[in-house]
């Protein structure tokens, strides 16, 4: 440890830094509580929780820029192995998540940019190319980054992932650590969750080699419990969706999904969303939709149109429609059965391997197919999402299955999570009402 | 012939046009012109127009559709053209199926169902493959009238392949294949063929039903219409006017909605 930059850490992040947000949190609180919409909004107040969420992500990217020298730092891939970079107390920065805020905070187009200058393809993903675009100029709405001491990179979301950490490991000169999961075309068979386990294990000599001491297996065990309590309680909220009218929209999940993903297991995590659920269910006791006139329940496909979030959820909320759920958000709950505190690796290894976007797209169907059982869907919006090919790959057939199969309406939206640039509000616009408008003569 | 009880007007891309509709639904008066930039103004005038020529001389309520659909002034609801035209085409042709619209913007593929309602639809994405305006633009760049079109492009000896079907890349091969000596008229023959390509798998995204209708500015083009009953092995409903189906149908709406404002 760096005696200046621990001076540095305690003094502006654990000091004047912490002391700061939980005020600022304070008073967004207070603001939140105080908003009264307009009698012609379509939305009924925010979630007051919001705000923690807020404080949450922002001493996040805080703490981060005072890592450096103090803790080690990993970046890692939205679904890296990281019980064993948590066990060994490596602060954790998730490029991904740092683009969409990027994205949500309308910084991620000039970021994108600055890659494409230095020549990446624009038709690389917009989370890679504003990810790509931070780290050559410096620049994040967020401040500043801290320097990787390791890179993780896991394949089950995308085979993208690996080439821009290849990018990452050669800019920073740091080691990358990556840990290939075959795709699941069916049921999981045991070589591959050997595979996948042998390089689970074969992570833990090198984390440990830059963390410079040894994991410890209870320790490994606490986490694997904790992040298995984190993501049965964020199933929990998801699934609170299923009340009429709905207490939430896929939108709130989107904007509060930040601790799930960056900071799944740590106990202020749990606490946060037991708050969220406690606000949600005196929604319930009220008789509170998140939009105040729910006529028809919608399942959103696919990542968010992050720079779009309240602007789509107005517009909908106009016309009485509330996108209650989403495959995106759902991912990371959904595999909570799976996780097994009493084999942390073995368990880890199934949970990695099962990602939305390592299962096949008949089995995400299913899933769709089961959601709008569940939920008492009338309609699915499939955001056919330009960058994230994964994703959007057999949309067309989903489409068609839920529209002619199931009977319910269904619209492909074509958009960019993160590129504004290939977005039209017109042409969205257009294609969102005459969904409506089949929803309705339905 | 009724006075006129419900405007509907069609703020499109390319064109905008207006229909006038009497108490029984049917098509009394009518406007088509090329879009202009200010479309509120240009919306105002059409209805004016119709309401001096088929109105009582008072008010007759508008309904609006097509992408300038908001910017009309005074029109009691606004909906979308899918609506619109399902529900025109369905009763101009009366009957359910599928109905394949291809304007200057944008192409869709709509499944009418009982009632004329819209059940499902798709429409192109963000590009102008499989839109009229691809083959006007390509029209422009071999400098041939787009009525002559349709003509030249049948009357054609041998066809030459256009693969893309993007209008910018397109541009490029017709200006290899003009100096490569290429004739016009069979150029133009691969220009439908790729446009009728990209429609067909639209078609077959939603799943091909029949019948099979046709409407939109592309209808008046033959050549295409063979080309889409060729490629699908359908034969072709079209509304004796293709164009004014969206804005007929937004009257018909109006009519339908019961009130009169
Ligand atoms: S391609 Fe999709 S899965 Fe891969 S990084 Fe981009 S958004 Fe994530």
């Amino acid at each position: 440890m760096n005696p200046k930059s621990y001076l540095a850490y305690t003094l502006g992040y654990q000091l004047f830094g912490k002391s700061f947000l939980s005020w600022q949190r304070h008073s967004d609180e207070r603001k939140l509580r105080a908003i009264r919409p307009a009698p012609d909004d379509p939305l009924n107040p925010p979630l007051v929780g919001t705000a923690r969420m807020k404080e949450l992500m922002s001493r996040h990217y805080l703490e981060g820029r005072y890592a450096n020298g103090v803790r080690k730092v990993a970046w890692v891939t939205s679904g890296a192995p990281i019980e064993v970079l948590r066990a060994l107390d490596f602060f954790l920065i998730y490029p991904e998540n740092h683009a969409a805020l990027c994205g949500a905070r309308r910084h991620a187009e000039g970021l994108a940019v600055e890659a494409e200058n230095a020549g990446y393809s624009r038709d690389i993903c917009s989370y890679a190319r504003t990810d790509i675009g931070a780290a050559l100029s410096g620049r994040t709405p967020m401040g500043k980054l801290p320097r990787p001491d390791l890179l993780v990179c896991c394949t089950n979301i995308c085979q993208t992932v690996l080439y821009w950490y290849r990018v990452l490991a050669a800019h920073f000169g740091v080691p990358l650590y990556v840990v290939d999961t075959p795709f699941l075309y069916e049921k999981v068979a045991d070589h591959q969750l050997d595979y996948v386990l042998e390089q689970i294990e074969g992570l833990i000599p090198v984390a440990e080699k830059v963390a410079g001491r040894r994991v410890s297996r209870g320790r490994l065990q606490e986490i694997m419990e904790q992040g298995k309590d984190c993501a049965e309680l964020w199933l929990e909220i998801m699934d609170r969706a299923q009340h009429r009218p709905s207490p939430i929209t896929a939108f709130d999940g989107f904007i509060n999904m930040g601790p799930i993903v960056d900071l799944r297991g740590e106990p202020e995590t749990f606490a946060f969303y037991k708050e969220l659920l406690r606000e949600i269910d005196r929604r319930i006791e009220q008789g509170v939709g998140a939009i105040r006139d729910e006529r028809k329940r919608v399942l959103w496909d696919n990542l968010p149109v992050w720079y779009k979030i309240g602007k789509l959820s107005r517009h909908l909320g106009a016309k009485g429609v509330n996108v209650i759920v989403s495959t995106y958000t759902y991912a990371w709950g959904e595999l909570a059965p799976m996780m097994d505190a009493s084999d942390p690796m073995r368990s880890a290894a199934r949970v990695y391997l099962h990602p939305i976007l390592n299962r096949s797209t008949g089995d995400k169907l299913r899933s769709m197919r089961e959601m709008v059982a569940r939920f008492q869907l009338d309609g699915a919006i499939l955001h056919s999402d330009r960058s994230c090919k994964p994703y959007s790959l057999g949309q067309i057939d989903q489409r068609d299955n839920l529209a002619n199969d199931l009977g319910v309406p269904a619209v492909l939206l074509e958009a960019d999570h993160n590129d504004p640039r290939v977005y039209s509000d017109e042409q969205a616009d257009a294609r969102l009402d005459a969904f409506v408008e089949t929803m309705e003569a339905a | 012939m009724g006075e006129a009880k419900w405007i509907g007007i069609d703020a499109g891309s390319t064109t905008c046009k207006a229909v006038a509709v009497d108490a029984a639904g049917d098509l009394i008066a009518s406007r088509i012109e090329p879009a202009h930039p200010v479309i509120e103004d240009q919306a105002a005038r059409l209805v004016d127009e119709l309401r001096a020529e088929a109105g009582a001389g008072g008010e007759v309520p508008v309904v609006a559709t097509g992408y300038g659909r908001k910017l009309v002034r005074g029109a009691t609801r606004n909906i979308t053209e899918i609506t619109c035209h399902a529900r025109g085409v369905f009763r101009a042709l009366k009957q359910p199926g599928m109905l394949v619209d291809i304007g200057g913007q944008d192409t869709k593929v709509i499944v009418i169902g009982p009632g004329g309602r819209a059940v499902d639809f798709m429409m192109n994405d963000k590009c102008a493959a499989g839109t009229g305006r691809f083959l006007e633009h390509s029209a422009a760049r071999l400098s041939v009238a787009i009525e002559d079109l349709g003509p030249r492009a049948l009357g054609a000896v041998g066809e030459e392949s256009i693969s893309s079907t993007c209008t910018v890349f397109a541009e490029s091969e017709i200006i290899s294949l003009v100096a490569r000596g290429a004739k016009v008229d069979a150029i133009l023959l691969g220009l439908h063929r790729s446009l009728i390509s990209r429609v067909v798998a639209m078609i077959h995204s939603v799943g091909l039903r029949s019948p099979l209708m046709l409407s939109g500015g592309v209808a008046r083009n033959l050549a295409a219409r063979a080309m889409l009953e060729q490629a699908t092995g359908q034969k072709l409903h079209l509304p004796e006017h293709p164009q004014l189906m969206g804005a007929y149908g937004a009257a018909l709406v109006g009519l339908e909605s019961g009130a009169d404002r």
